[in-house]
């Protein structure tokens, strides 16, 4: 122990010393990360698959969805990545992602619509809003993101997507309108950019390389 | 230093929040329910008994110049793979947790402890200390929770079934239904109040309890000469 003592008085010990504890966490961190990868994409693909459900009705699709995918960029120029629902080959609706600004900064939407327009479910993936007023937008908070359901941009016509507040046909809550009014309008949008692409969006020859 | 004044200081009279005051920036952040605080106390502990166990074990090879890099960066890596195992073994856990867990780097308790108990103590002691200082947070955190969500939504371990599994569902109660809630409590001004109350409340059964123990003996010795007498 005593000439550890000493050599660990030494000048050169110390950047020795904190070299080497660098360079084994580093190794250290480069085998966690090789040994979880494949798990933790695996678990945030069932994620995924677990949201995309969510938001179609039980029994709606057969197949894949995280594998039947279109790319698309929204009017901001930001890609959106588009899952779409089949039945037996036939198309059935798209599930995608959309966003608006709310309280507390940007509210995540999931959308899923049927190839007529019509609104299957919304649900929110992510938010900031402050946690008992704005967070009854979430789905195991309120029922309230169930209004959306079976909407579509010609019932109710468009002007009437906006809050009661705004002369629209959705519920504000108490205290807080900032944040419904972003959810609508990111659903809005959504619906929105699904009509104005809804050629590519359906196209079955898109299909990148997995058509059933 | 035995088991039990490790015990007894990272319980109550060296408590990371109610007397060393160290790791506010979780305790204001997580506090919003009794189930968070829990999560986050749980979380904290494991990464405090093995960063502790780990620093005592290499304290002879760590030269005092360079203590505070190596002990940061050792608990980084801990923090780090701690993180990546429960999100790819326990994933429904990581959920809840996945939160709270990067926030633990930068609760400077864990640093606190390395330089000040396992840097120059054994590794059974300092993993001990790591554990019951880790508990103390739990239970300083819990609390605040509680009080918190109590008067801010009038329920108590609302979703606890969600981090520690569906058994402890019974956790679960609304104390006051049709609660309107009171929304400041949930906000960080809430966090603030109850963590001042605590505290002074804290002082005071401490005050009282050296006050009793220094009465104590006097008391002792009438009786003894009341005896003798």
């Amino acid at each position: 122990m005593s000439t550890l003592a000493a050599w660990r008085d030494r000048l050169s010990y110390q950047p020795l010393s904190l070299g080497i504890v660098a360079l084994s966490t580093c190794a250290i961190l480069v085998i966690a990360n090789q040994m979880t990868r494949p798990k933790v994409i695996e678990a945030e693909q069932r994620d995924l698959q677990a949201t995309l459900t969510e938001v179609l009705p039980a029994g709606f699709a057969d197949n894949d969805l995280l594998k039947d995918k279109v790319n698309l960029t929204d009017p901001a120029g930001l890609p959106v990545t588009i899952y779409r629902a089949r039945k037996a080959g036939t198309m059935q609706g798209a599930v995608f992602q959309t966003s608006a600004r709310g309280y507390g900064g940007e509210i995540l939407v999931l959308i899923g619509i049927d190839t007529d327009g019509k609104l299957l479910g919304a649900r929110v993936i992510k938010h900031h809003e402050t946690p008992g007023l704005g967070d009854k937008i979430e789905a195991s908070k309120s029922k309230w993101i169930h209004d959306f359901e079976g909407k579509s941009l010609e019932s109710p016509p468009a002007e009437k997507w906006a809050v009661k507040k705004d002369g629209g046909v959705f519920d504000q809550f108490a205290g807080a309108t900032i944040t419904p009014r972003g959810v609508v309008k990111a659903i809005k949008q959504g619906l929105m950019f699904y009509a104005a692409h809804r050629a590519e969006i359906l196209a079955p020859d898109t299909t990148q390389g997995n058509a059933p | 230093m035995n088991t039990r004044d490790i015990m007894k200081d990272g319980l109550w009279n060296q408590n990371i929040v109610f007397s060393q005051l160290l790791g506010m920036c979780p305790t204001m952040a997580v506090t919003t329910s009794g189930t968070n605080g829990l999560g986050m106390g749980l979380a904290t502990t494991a990464v405090l008994i093995c960063s502790n166990a780990i620093i005592s074990s290499l304290r002879d090879f760590v030269s005092p110049q360079v203590r505070i890099p190596v002990f940061i960066v050792l608990i980084a890596t801990l923090v780090t793979v701690v993180d990546m195992s429960l999100n790819a073994w326990m994933h429904d856990l990581y959920r809840v947790l996945g939160l709270y867990i990067a926030l633990i780097v930068v609760n400077c308790a864990v640093l606190g402890r390395a330089e000040s108990f396992a840097s120059r103590s054994p590794v059974v002691a300092s993993a001990l200390d790591g554990l019951f200082m880790g508990l103390g947070f739990t239970a300083a955190l819990t609390l605040i929770g509680l009080i918190r969500e109590l008067i801010g939504s009038g329920t108590l371990f609302s979703q606890a079934s969600l981090l520690l599994g569906a058994k402890f569902a019974f956790l679960e109660t609304t104390v006051l239904p049709n609660y309107g809630g009171v929304l400041l409590m949930i906000l960080p001004p809430g966090g603030f109040l109850v963590l001042g109350l605590l505290l002074a409340t804290k002082r005071r059964l401490d005050r009282y309890a050296a006050r009793n123990s220094a009465a104590a003996p006097a008391a002792i010795e009438t009786a003894a000469a009341g005896c003798h007498l």
